[in-house]
């Protein structure tokens, strides 16, 4: 697995390409309810101009915000049998597929990248929401190996980026199973000695948080996402308690002691730099930083 | 008489004549034994027929059934000089997971799992076998406790879920479940966990990430309850039949997933029919496992544990 293998610089305009969606459109911020002009909601890293509330990025967009100069390779990911269960609802689990890959131009809804930040060698592994939900399953399990195994193999830090609401229940108990199989992911960069980072953006819920989202060296959560293990609605309806204020927002976790940092979008990238360069580059030397260098 | 689900009605009805006649055979009316005798059969056919072919959403009914032996039963059964441990040290002890000490067949261990309660006050008390993030870190305690005396560890899994409200939602149940799986695939001792009644997502793989996985034959085990799954799926949880096809939770199909590694029989009419022979049938499970994971150091229990979970989703049901 070489780091430049398909490593492509993006075009400047793949990174302000605006999902298709034409210039004089307004969105509807789900925080305040205004409508804001969608080139202004985009320049602002799509944070709310009135309300700073945080709306979702798609993974090009996550990745080109976080990596240097916003460029970055993927790797291929192996595909493994989808449909292990040959899972049927209403709709074949296979054409609920199809139907995700058709919309996302991808095969399902974890992306690895490469990169580097802050001039460190990074891996990256971001869900895709976009994707059944950013659902965790069987593939999804796969990248997390697949991101851990590049990072332990390039002496890198490892960053990944929940946005799920679960597991991927058409998988059944093969999605269970990637609850065990991520955190052997994250355990194998831990034990390379290399960080493990979380960026737990909204939302970040069930089997995903409760394995390799919880796990993470540092956890670092954008500002109002939801994070936590059983739905509010499950918690509501079954429970009949009544939730506190902010319930399972991230300031909540950071108030409660499950996260370390929570930090605005447009701070984030440096953040992570300074935590990666604390980590990675223990000493400085007179004239500044020393040369990264692989363990 | 035991409680007696929708689908064994007419079972309900035999055995109530079968009491009935009970009642009358002490005028020793030689007609009435036989009679009797021959209903007996009867009941035997019937249970051995709707047993031997229990749909899906039947088993979850069965793996739920009130009498079914639970968590203390079988460490009654199973394991001396119990000696139960409590507490996380850091908030509470979580009476819906139990954990402690004892000696199974003459070798010490830690035994682990949740319980349900067998009456309604201990139902209560033990919150039906759904954790808080304390229980979880009292297993974590304990896996922990036994990897420093190389004890083996068995964990016996019969839960709904882990438990959702605000409490156990503040106190971090996604860090706390995560944590005990991570516990379970760290530890250099035989991992042996069992699946006895209802494995219930993230609260059940929480204790179930063992070097051997064995389930009871009318046990079920899935990523979420039918009823769930159908109320999402489907948007309505009358579905619960379909999504407990669709889900694949019966040990059968989990042996075949590769999931689970062995299925342990249960007695005519299940569980709850027999407790002595089920406690005494996964006991001889248990030993089998304990003595095959023997042969294995420290360093390679840990690493054939990972390699087994890394390898799950590479078989498929045709
Ligand atoms: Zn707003």
């Amino acid at each position: 697995m070489s780091w430049l293998t398909n490593f492509v610089r993006p075009k400047l305009q793949a990174l302000v390409r605006k999902n298709n969606v034409p210039d004089n459109l307004w969105e509807k911020c789900p925080g305040c309810g205004q409508m804001i002009f969608h080139r202004e909601l985009e320049a602002n890293l799509r944070v709310c101009t009135q309300c700073g509330h945080h709306l979702r990025l798609t993974w090009q967009k996550r990745l080109g915000l976080l990596f240097d100069d916003g460029a970055f390779g993927r790797i291929e990911l192996a595909r493994t049998d989808p449909d292990p269960l040959k899972f049927r609802d209403r709709k074949r689990y296979g054409e609920r597929l199809k139907e995700s890959q058709a919309k996302t131009g991808e095969q399902d809804a974890i992306v690895v990248a490469h990169g580097t930040m802050g001039g460190l060698k990074t891996v990256i592994a971001a869900f895709n929401f976009d994707f059944m939900g950013g659902s965790m399953g069987a593939a999804v399990g796969d990248g997390l190996i697949a991101a851990a195994r590049l990072a332990v193999a390039e002496k890198a830090p490892l960053i990944v980026i929940p946005a799920s609401g679960g597991a991927r229940m058409q998988e059944g108990i093969i999605s269970l199973m990637q609850m065990p199989r991520s955190i052997i992911a994250v355990d194998e960069v831990k034990e390379a000695g290399l960080p493990y980072i979380v960026l737990l953006s909204d939302p970040t819920t069930g089997g995903v948080s409760a394995s390799f989202a919880m796990l993470g060296d540092i956890a670092v959560a954008e500002p109002g996402a939801v994070i936590g293990f059983a739905g509010a609605r499950v918690i509501e309806e079954t429970i009949r308690e009544k939730l506190p204020e902010g319930f399972q927002r991230s300031e909540y976790l950071l108030e409660h002691g499950m996260v370390d940092l929570v930090v605005p979008r447009a701070e984030l990238r440096e953040t992570l730099i300074r935590i990666l360069r604390l980590l990675r580059q223990p000493r400085l030397d007179a004239t500044g930083l020393v040369p990264y260098q692989a363990v | 008489m035991p409680t007696f689900l929708d689908f064994e009605k007419p079972l309900a009805e035999l055995e109530g004549k079968i009491e009935e006649l009970r009642h009358l055979e002490n005028s020793g009316d030689i007609n009435i034994a036989e009679e009797v005798a021959r209903l007996q059969a009867k009941v035997d056919k019937l249970l051995r027929q709707t047993y031997a072919k229990l749909s899906p959403w039947q088993k979850t009914l069965v793996a739920r059934h009130p009498e079914r032996p639970h968590f203390l039963d079988y460490t009654g059964r199973l394991i001396e000089d119990f000696t139960p441990l409590a507490g996380d040290r850091s908030f509470a002890d979580d009476h819906a997971i139990i954990g402690g000490l004892g000696r199974f067949r003459g070798r010490s261990v830690m035994v682990i799992g949740h319980e349900k309660g067998s009456d309604t006050a201990a139902r209560v008390q033990h919150n039906f076998g759904m954790a808080r993030p304390e229980g979880y870190r009292k297993a974590q305690r304990l896996m922990d406790m036994a990897d420093r005396f190389r004890l083996p560890v068995l964990a016996l899994v019969d839960t709904p879920g882990a438990y959702p409200g605000v409490d156990a939602e503040a106190r971090g149940q996604a860090e706390a479940i995560a944590r005990s799986i991570e516990t379970c695939l760290r530890i250099r001792v035989p991992l042996v966990a069992a699946i006895i009644g209802e494995g219930g997502s993230g609260g059940a793989i929480a204790l179930a990430a063992g070097n051997r996985v064995l389930m009871l034959e009318h046990a079920v085990y899935s990523v979420i309850s039918p009823e769930g799954c159908a109320s999402i799926l489907w948007r309505s949880a009358e579905q619960a039949k379909e999504a407990a096809e669709a889900l694949k939770l019966t040990a059968e199909d989990l042996l075949k997933l590769g999931v689970i590694d062995e299925i342990v029989p249960e007695p005519l009419g299940g569980a709850h029919r027999g407790a002595a022979e089920t406690i005494q049938a996964l006991g001889d499970a248990i030993e089998r496992s304990l003595g095959q994971l023997g042969q294995e150091n420290g360093d390679s229990l840990r690493r054939l544990r990972r390699e087994k979970f890394l390898e799950m989703g590479k078989r498929s049901l045709g």
